[in-house]
């Protein structure tokens, strides 16, 4: 049983215990003599500087026996939240109650050591997680088999590769008695099989053995497969708790940004866009009232760019990328236009979205000119305008999956022909 | 409530020193004692061999230098002897403070990714401090048996056991400084510079280099009285020589200041380890 009760925690930012003695002296000797902190930030208001709230106000009552899932962008606060309730750091206000043992898995293979070999290092991993010593001893076969490294179990760990120290690590981990299980995305590497090892592993202690799992992960499909319940996190408070379903829906939809258009006047370019011939003003969508579109229609767009000097053959790739901003296809506009020194153009244009699964797009419009090489120059790079897809689903159509299938509907495939066959079954 | 309860409240209203939870982590600080005390010497050349080394050279030197060059009397003990014997037991006692002075920032790769008593770790750098001691002695038995065989001079052979009465004394003395030290050096990195140099000039002000009856001045007699790791040096020698001058005032005010440092020590230790992994 985890009982969070009115929990908040505070981190000072910028400046703040001075790092050494000295600066320490200084801000205090300034402080005396009625002057400004020579230490201080200059952006910080108060003496010892700003205070930000990493979770704010956070009550949760987790039973024995539940799998809860903790969901949030980076920075919101969930790591935050698996250090309080595994004791590596302290509450600024409120209190933490905890019945059972806790296996913290914040990182897998913590204090393994590359000199000492994957039999001492289980010693010591067990031992630092809370074992006895006789308890390793009782345990330590199954460990290594559970692991599958008895091959390489009298090798130092430093020659082991990274999925064999992490299965190493995960194995120790997974034989300690605790009635809670924490774990902080350390799923997100490994192969496959190792994955739904692990996944399958906490499964069961939930569901069988009635011990408590907390896991935080950006994989939206682990959390499907793993977790009873979970919470939603933002900006260190705790927006939302119960059916992962809903859970998932609303983490993702916080990330969808809704904008029908953008203004690029303060928008940031990356860093290595050093040459900005051309500069994107603005984008909008055209005839649209909203960014959901469905089957046969088209996203039509209309850009407002000007350029410093003469461009010749600005072309245009619209790169398109999943919520979780892996790529996904890119549509490319040859030639479109010549651009002179001062000139100020409008262009619309418009791409299809049939090929799309239903779901959330993102886009990047990025200009580029190629040189007589035919090399590509990239002149302007800019996040666009998201969209969302939604099919209009024919009777008995199935809905998409997209971890499996991807996000693209591929066309075209046909049956040319059935007819009884004769070849003998084996 | 089970017995594995844990209430964290972030404003505790008692103490909790928490050395149950060490006491329980016993296998741990068995086993980081000897990681570390392996690693420490893996790769080397010499290897373990340094241990056996490096206080010898220090223990010859001293001899070199305040022995012969100063001059300074040894109450009648062969120089050689009280040389070796006064690096070895200062030496217990620097390491344990040297080691524990920076526990938050050699450990916060364990610290920050999961939870066991933070006190382990000091405790088991007693533990290896006092291997390392023992070790040490080896060579200062081998000089008295043979001072012995040639009848030069006995040590008294009782006092090898005795002396180990002090080892959990001074290491309990070791351990409330070091980690009061330790506490303070996770805030201000440049106490870190300066915690060797205090050690060496503790060492000068403790009788190691020479018997407390060879310090003729009064006032600074009473200066190194005050230093509570003169009663043990003292008795240390005691033990071993038979002479040395404690008497049973200094030996209580050393326990007691002992007493006193490790719990202030403690007490800080267990108030930095709830926040520390958020400065460091």
């Amino acid at each position: 049983m985890i009982d969070i009760r009115n929990v908040d925690k505070q981190y000072r930012i910028g400046q703040i215990n001075g790092t050494t003695l000295q600066h320490e002296l200084q801000s205090w000797w300034a402080r005396k003599q009625g002057r400004d902190d020579p230490n201080r930030k200059l952006s910080s208001k108060g003496q010892y500087g700003d205070l930000f709230y990493a979770l704010k106000d956070i009550n949760l009552q987790i039973a024995p026996g539940e799998a809860v899932g903790i969901i949030g962008a980076n920075g919101a606060g969930k790591s935050t939240l698996l250090k309080l309730i595994s004791r590596i750091t302290s509450p600024t206000t409120g209190t933490i109650d905890i019945d059972g043992r806790i296996t913290t898995m914040l990182e897998v293979g913590t204090g393994f050591d590359g000199e000492l070999t994957g039999k001492e290092n289980i010693y010591f991993n067990g031992t630092l997680l809370g074992m006895r010593k006789e308890e390793v001893d009782a345990k330590i076969d199954e460990i290594i088999a559970f692991s599958g490294l008895e091959e390489f179990i009298d090798t130092p760990v430093k020659r082991y590769s990274s999925g064999m120290y992490m299965k190493l690590g995960f194995a120790v981990a997974a034989h300690l008695n605790s009635e809670i299980i924490i774990v902080d995305e350390v799923l997100a590497v490994g192969d496959n099989d190792f994955q739904n090892k692990c996944i399958r592993y906490m499964k069961e202690a939930s569901s069988l053995h009635g011990r408590t799992v907390l896991c935080v992960s950006h994989n939206m499909q682990q959390i499907r497969k793993l977790c009873t319940r979970c919470v939603v996190i933002d900006q260190g408070h705790l927006i939302f708790d119960g059916d992962p379903e809903e859970a998932i829906r609303i983490y993702l939809h916080q990330s969808i940004r809704e904008e029908l258009m953008i203004d690029y006047k303060d928008v940031a370019r990356p860093s290595w866009l050093t040459d900005q011939p051309l500069f994107l003003h603005s984008v909008c969508f055209l005839n649209h009232e909203n960014n959901l579109f469905s089957d046969a229609e088209k996203v039509c767009i209309r850009m407002v760019c000007s350029a410093a000097k003469d461009i010749m053959g600005v072309s245009l790739r619209i790169e398109i990328r999943d919520t979780f901003d892996e790529a996904i296809g890119t549509f490319i506009l040859y030639d479109i236009a010549d651009l002179h020194e001062g000139e100020k153009k409008e262009i619309v244009l418009e791409y299809p979205v049939k090929d799309f699964a239903d779901g959330v797009y993102n886009a990047v419009y990025n200009f580029f000119v190629r040189d007589e090489l035919g090399n590509n120059l990239n002149i302007e790079n800019v996040p666009g305008l998201s969209f969302q897809v939604k099919r209009i689903r024919a009777d008995g159509e199935l809905a998409w999956d997209h971890h499996y299938w991807g996000n693209i509907v591929l066309q075209g495939a046909e049956i040319l022909q059935i007819t009884d066959a004769d070849i003998p079954l084996t | 409530m089970s017995e594995h309860h844990v209430h964290i409240d972030a404003n505790p209203k008692r103490v909790d020193l928490q050395l149950r939870d060490v006491w329980r982590y016993r296998d741990f600080v068995w086993s980081y004692t000897r990681t570390h005390f392996a690693k420490k010497y893996k790769q080397t050349i010499l290897g373990p061999l340094w241990l056996l080394v490096n206080p010898m050279i220090n223990a010859l030197m001293n001899l070199f230098v305040f022995g012969m060059i100063a001059g300074i009397g040894t109450s009648g003990i062969p120089k050689l002897l009280f040389y070796i014997a006064g690096q070895g037991i200062w030496a217990f006692f620097a390491s344990i403070v040297g080691a524990c002075a920076f526990t938050f920032a050699a450990n916060a790769h364990l610290y920050g990714k999961v939870w066991f008593p933070r006190l382990c770790i000091p405790v088991s750098y007693i533990m290896t401090s006092a291997a390392e001691f023992l070790i040490q002695m080896v060579p200062f038995l081998l000089c008295a048996v043979y001072y012995a065989l040639t009848g030069t001079y006995v040590i008294r052979w009782s006092g090898l056991l005795l002396m180990l009465l002090l080892l959990p004394w001074l290491g309990a003395l070791g351990l409330g400084v070091g980690i009061l030290v330790s506490s303070m050096t996770t805030k201000y990195r440049d106490l870190g510079l300066l915690v060797g140099l205090v050690i060496r000039f503790w060492m000068y002000a403790t009788p190691v280099v020479y018997p407390l009856s060879e310090v003729r001045y009064s006032f600074l007699q009473k200066w190194i009285r005050l230093n509570p790791v003169t009663a043990v040096v003292e008795l240390f020698r005691h033990f071993l020589f038979g002479v040395g001058e404690v008497s049973p005032g200094m030996i209580g005010y050393s326990l007691v200041l002992t007493v006193l440092i490790l719990a202030a020590g403690i007490f800080s230790f267990n108030r930095i380890e709830r926040s520390f992994m958020d400065t460091v």
